[in-house]
Order: structure tokens, then C-alpha cells, then sequence
């Protein structure tokens, strides 16, 4: 048997993701065959249990189908649920969800681009073991983080799983001394963060670049959060009551999560490298040109290159961070008073891997009648098939073992969140002899 | 003394059906994981980590309930293997929020959710670990507090009891010195039946205590309810607030259905 015959690889395990999923890779010959990326984290149901439940409730119970980015669903239910029932804010808490939104993106990109991601580009198994060598780098890793949890903790009482925010504004909002003491922190994390994009700039990449559909929110004068137009770089501008026209959910039999795609075309991208390519002029100056230091120039269309990427956005979310704090004046009341009444509403914001729609229907009584959630992971799950398509292709001629680990780093690139996405995950690479060896 | 250096011992995390929070709460001790990992030795956490050692373990971390077959099955493996078990969390130490399926028919939860329900296998309830396995300390809170966790493995790791309290949140509240929202308020507040460990957040913040860390020792729920009954809760609003997090710990469950079938 030559080296072109049936080869298998197996890794039982991919890790340093959220949640429960494997991807099989076949390759026949020099040809890949077959991707499937494979979610079989347990259906948990929540479209269906919160159903009967009040919409003062959807935050904290969709807040559970992710412990890595629970603000971004208590963002989108909140909105969708505001826009159901006619809620105007205070422009004040309109910042402190900014704020809110700032802190996750810390905490989460921190995690990922030096926890979960960077220990592939230096070839150690996990953070614990790079710490070993590189201890500085990760004490300055857990220091950022614990300030973007920080925010977090303020504005929601704690990291995980927070309870302040609200349908029309927040239980508590902070005075303005309190937020003044998260400036100093913020200042060295702005500098840390400056810091990450010159040291993820300086790992090496693959010769990787496809051709992206980018869809991200955005608006007109802010890199968005919470607000503005869903757009891609192939036309799309809709509003987020139009989502569900262009956008479909297939369900394939091996994943126990929907894939999306628009309707039309394909696979789409969603997360730090959309918004970044589509609202480049949208960041902060600062941001703007450590990323041009750094090479980094819309359309950014390398996946492994969304490292650099992530950070530059963290300085953006440090940036921002500091803004609000300089423009914030608590609120005339926390929270505006939502009565109950019937109505249908959408939302879209930008959880730190990407866009999170929701869509509710509630009744006269204020209780949800039929509740839809779309991850910004179940949106990039065929993309990341259609990657690794393409990547493994490059990697025929390679050892298993180092090819195994390279179809895991592509997927980590899009830092998947498969509890959200309904979670682990485990590549399988089968290569067989396309001459019946 | 033996020249021999002392085996670190074998830590690992194991994941059921749950949102990843409590785990990542070990992450989420900045100051204290660099510490935790020079004491032990993380030998299977696949959220950190793609290296695996085999087991045994000496303390194995469950987090999430059991929602399927495969997992039913899991769960005897993983408990053969860990010296001590502890289950971390809403989902394993009462089903989660998950467990709302089990007054419902899931086969037509699954219809709401998906479009070819004959791909989907779960089974008809979500339940927590102790209903499969003996554990030997079952952590309460949605998420867990990530101190408590620190604490618990201290404590396993030094042969004593944990030093974890058992009692309500109002306690906690007193301490703060918060003024009671449900007497002056009239705000409803599940703070009477529910496990202390958040350190009282949800009064500090203004609202009702929701029961995320379960129910205390011996709680009195029906008194709760009567009292909810005065600050003019419906008794549907009743059965939702007992129907959380902690949905299928038998305390909740026993004084929603009491509720419902009144």
C-alpha cells in the first residue's frame, strides 16, 4: 500500500471550544471528499419551554444558552422584545449597553484569541502549558479578561449569567464615580490590548484567503452594536424585521444545529472579520491605525488572520469603554415602565462571534407566544465546512497528526460557540485511496 | 523524608446538557487558575485543553444534566472513573432550565424547534446527575460562584468538609444590611427558599431574588407561596417563579405543582 492509500484520522477530541461537537474531513486521493461538522450537544429547547414565559423573563432564561456570551442574548431579547412593544430608552442606557457590550467583548475575546486560539500558533496543547514560557503574555491575558469582566460585574452584578439588565433599561444603573473607577483599568487595558494586536501580528499564518459573503450590523456614525442595518458586501441591507425573507435554516441530519444560509446564495460569515471588513471606518482612530501597523486592511479574507482581527477589536471595545465613561450621565430612572400589551418584534446585535437575531410574539397578557433564536455559530457552521473544504485540500500531502491539528485551528478561527449553537467537538479525517485501495 | 516528589492530583471536567458557565467559571478565576493549575494537574477539560490524559481522576467536575441515551450511559463511566464526584451547577444538581420539558411533551418541543424531528434523540426528561450516579457534592447556582468552586476543590483536596453554606438568601441580604424588598417594597422574592451563595445579588440590585442557586435547606415554600399570594401574585406567576433554573429540584417542583394542581 503506497501513501496514497485509505488513511483515517481521528481526533476523539477538539478542544478549547464551547461545547460539544466533531468535524469528520474525507479525502480520497487529493481530494477532499466530505466535511461535516458535527454538533451532538444535546438539544436543550429553549424556542419551545419559553413559550407561556413572561417577556420580563426572556433575558435571564436565554441569558443560559451560553455562559461565554450571555449578555449578547439578554441584548438581543431585550431589543426584540422593546421593539415589540413600542419601548423607547433613555439615551443613557442606550450607553450603558454599549458599556455592557464593551465588558463581554473584553472578556470573550480575551479568552478566545489567547486561550483558546493562540496556544495552536505556538503549538501548546492548552494556555497552562504556554504560561510555562510565555508567563508574562498570559498574566497580561487574565488581567485584560478580569477587566472586561469587571465592566460586566458592575453594570450586571456578575460575570456570568448577569441579572441587572432589563426590558426598558436596567434594575441598577451605576452613579458616575462608580464608572470613573474602572478608568485607570482601562487605560492600561487599552495599552495591553494595543499590545495583543502587535503580538498576534507577529504569528505566523497560513496562505489561506477565500472569497467571503461578510454580513454584520451596521450603523451609520458607530461600529454597531445593538443598532443599525444588517449589510454584507453583496448587497444585503435589511432591517431586522426582514432577517427571516433572506435568510433560511436548514436542518441536516448529523448536526443537532440549524445551518443558515441566504437564500439565493450560500454560505455566509458572520463575527469579527465581517465587521471589521464592513465597518472599518467605523472604529476609532486608534484602532484604524494599529491595524494598518499591524497589515491588517479591509477585506481582511485570511480566517487565521481573525486573531489580529479580534484584537483590534479589543481595542475598540477598550476605546469605546472609555468614551462612555466619559460621556455617561446616570439615567433620570433605570428602567422606563413596560406595560403589557400584544406585538411581534425582531432584534439583531453583535455578539462578540457575530450577529444573534431573536424574534418574539407576545400576547395581550405580555407572554410569549412563539419565540425564534438564530447563534451567530449555527450561522457560520456551513462556513466553516466550506473552509475546511478548501484548507484540507492544502494539507493532503501532510502527517495526520499536523493536519488533524490544523483542521482544528481553522475551526477555531471562527471561535465557535456550540452551546449556542445548541455544544464539544471531534475531527475525523478519513482519506482513502481513490483507486479502491 | 522520600526524595520521591508527590503526584499532583488528576482534576477532570465533564459536560452534560448545559450552557458552559460553570465551567468556564474556572476560567473566569483569574487570580486564582495559574495557582489551581500548579496544584493539580488538569487532565481532561476540553474546553481549555486538547491534551488528555486517561483517567482515573481524583475529582471529576460534572457540569449539565442528563438529556440523552448516550448520555444516561456516560455518566456511569465517567462516575467509575473519578475518586470523588462533584457536580457543579443548576443543570447537574437539578436538571437546569432544560428541565422545564419535563411537564411537556418533548416530542412536540422538538417539532417547535426543528424541521426534521425524526433526527433528534433526546429523552423525555432532563435530569440531574444524582438521579444516575452518587455524588459526593453537588454545587448549587446558575452559574456557581467561582469561589465556592475554588473552595470545594481546596477543601477535597485537604480531606475536609467544604465550608459551604446552606441556608437563604435573606441571611445574606441581612448581612449586607440590604432593606428587605419584598416587606418594603412589596417586591416579589424567592430570597426565603433559595440557597445563599450569590451574596445576595438580585435585592442589591433591586429586584426579586429569581432562585438561581435552588432551594436552601429545608425551605418553606408554601408559606412563600401565601406570601407571594399577599403581594398579588397570580398563581401562574407563582408556578413560573418556582419554574426556573432549579425547575426540577424536588422542593420547587413539589411547591409549583401544589400551585398548578390547587
Amino acid at each position: 500500500m503506497s501513501g496514497r492509500a485509505t488513511r483515517t484520522i481521528r481526533v476523539d477530541t477538539l478542544a478549547r471550544v464551547e461545547g460539544e461537537g466533531s468535524l469528520y474531513i474525507k479525502m480520497v486521493g487529493e481530494r477532499v471528499a466530505d466535511v461535516k461538522l458535527k454538533i451532538y450537544e444535546p438539544p436543550r429547547l429553549f424556542e419551545a419551554f419559553l413559550r407561556g414565559r413572561h417577556f420580563s423573563e426572556a433575558a435571564d432564561i436565554t441569558a443560559r444558552i451560553c455562559g461565554i456570551c450571555p449578555i449578547a442574548y439578554q441584548m438581543s431579547a431585550i431589543h426584540a422584545i422593546e421593539r415589540a412593544l413600542g419601548v423607547h430608552i433613555d439615551p443613557a442606557v442606550r450607553l450603558l449597553r454599549r458599556l455592557f457590550y464593551c465588558g463581554e467583548w473584553i472578556e470573550s475575546h480575551t479568552l478566545h484569541v489567547y486561550m483558546l486560539h493562540a496556544p495552536d500558533f505556538l503549538g501548546f496543547p492548552d494556555v497552562i502549558a504556554m504560561a510555562r514560557d510565555h508567563r508574562e503574555v498570559v498574566e497580561r491575558a487574565l488581567r485584560l479578561k478580569k477587566i472586561g469582566n469587571r465592566i460586566v460585574t458592575l453594570l450586571g452584578g456578575r460575570e456570568i449569567h448577569p441579572i441587572s439588565a432589563a426590558v426598558g433599561g436596567f434594575y441598577k444603573v451605576p452613579t458616575k464615580s462608580q464608572l470613573r473607577e474602572l478608568v485607570e483599568d482601562l487605560e492600561w487595558a487599552l495599552e495591553a490590548s494595543l499590545e495583543t494586536v502587535r503580538w498576534t501580528a507577529g504569528l505566523s499564518f497560513p496562505d489561506f484567503e477565500q472569497d467571503y459573503e461578510f454580513v454584520a450590523l451596521c450603523h451609520p456614525d458607530e461600529y454597531a452594536f445593538n443598532e443599525g442595518r444588517l449589510k454584507s458586501n453583496r448587497g444585503l441591507d435589511i432591517d431586522a424585521a426582514e432577517y427571516e425573507d433572506h435568510f433560511r435554516e436548514l436542518h441536516v441530519q448529523y448536526s443537532n444545529a440549524l445551518h443558515s444560509v441566504i437564500r439565493g446564495r450560500s454560505s455566509y460569515l458572520v463575527g469579527p472579520m465581517a465587521r471589521f471588513n464592513l465597518n472599518f471606518d467605523k472604529l476609532p482612530e486608534v484602532a484604524q491605525k494599529v491595524a494598518m501597523q499591524a497589515g491588517l486592511r479591509p477585506p481582511v479574507k485570511n480566517p487565521f488572520r481573525s486573531i489580529v482581527v479580534r484584537a483590534v477589536e479589543l481595542v475598540f471595545a477598550c476605546a469605546e469603554a472609555l468614551r462612555v465613561i466619559h460621556e455617561y450621565q446616570p439615567p433620570t430612572v433605570p428602567r422606563v415602565d413596560v406595560p403589557n400589551r400584544a406585538g411581534v418584534g425582531q432584534a439583531i446585535t453583535e455578539a462578540p462571534r457575530g450577529i444573534l437575531y431573536h424574534r418574539y410574539a407576545l400576547d395581550e397578557n405580555g407572554l410569549i407566544v412563539t419565540a425564534k433564536i438564530v447563534p451567530p455559530t449555527s450561522q457560520n457552521q456551513k462556513r466553516i465546512e466550506d473552509d475546511l473544504r478548501e484548507y484540507a485540500a492544502q494539507l493532503v500531502a501532510w502527517p495526520l497528526e499536523e493536519a488533524t491539528w490544523k483542521c482544528e485551528q481553522a475551526v477555531r478561527n471562527y471561535d465557535p460557540c456550540i452551546s449556542c449553537a445548541t455544544h464539544f467537538l471531534k475531527v475525523q479525517i478519513d482519506r482513502e485511496d481513490p483507486h479502491g485501495g | 523524608m522520600s526524595s520521591k516528589k508527590k503526584r499532583k492530583p488528576k482534576i477532570g471536567v465533564f459536560k452534560f446538557a448545559s450552557c458552559d458557565g460553570c465551567q468556564l467559571s474556572l476560567l473566569d478565576a483569574e487570580d486564582e487558575l495559574l495557582a489551581v493549575a500548579g496544584a493539580v494537574e488538569i487532565a481532561y477539560f476540553p474546553e481549555a485543553t486538547r491534551a488528555v490524559l486517561k483517567g482515573p481522576y481524583d475529582i471529576g467536575l460534572v457540569e449539565g444534566s442528563v438529556t440523552t441515551h448516550h448520555d444516561a450511559q456516560r455518566i456511569q463511566q465517567v462516575r467509575r472513573e473519578c475518586k470523588t464526584l462533584i457536580t457543579i451547577g443548576a443543570c447537574a444538581t437539578a436538571g437546569g432550565i432544560q428541565a422545564l420539558r419535563n411537564w411537556k411533551d418533548v416530542d412536540e418541543f422538538i417539532r417547535v424547534v426543528y424541521a426534521t424531528p425524526q433526527y433528534i434523540s433526546t429523552l423525555k426528561l432532563s435530569t440531574p446527575i444524582a438521579e444516575h450516579v452518587p455524588v459526593d457534592f453537588e454545587l448549587r447556582g446558575c452559574p456557581i460562584n467561582k469561589y465556592q468552586l475554588v473552595e470545594i476543590i481546596t477543601a477535597t483536596l485537604a480531606g475536609r468538609k467544604p465550608n459551604i453554606p446552606s441556608y437563604s438568601v435573606c441571611l445574606e441580604c441581612k448581612r449586607k444590611g440590604n432593606v428587605c424588598i419584598a416587606v418594603a417594597r412589596g417586591i416579589a422574592c424567592m430570597g426565603p427558599v433559595t440557597q445563599a451563595g450569590c451574596g445576595a445579588l438580585c435585592p442589591s440590585y433591586d429586584r426579586g431574588c429569581y432562585g438561581c442557586y435552588g432551594p436552601m435547606e429545608s425551605p418553606n415554600t408554601a408559606s412563600l407561596t401565601n406570601q407571594l399570594r399577599i403581594l398579588g401574585q397570580a398563581d401562574d406567576q407563582i408556578v413560573r417563579s418556582f419554574r426556573g433554573f432549579n425547575a426540577w429540584a424536588w422542593q420547587f417542583r413539589k411547591a409549583s405543582e401544589e400551585c398548578e394542581h390547587k
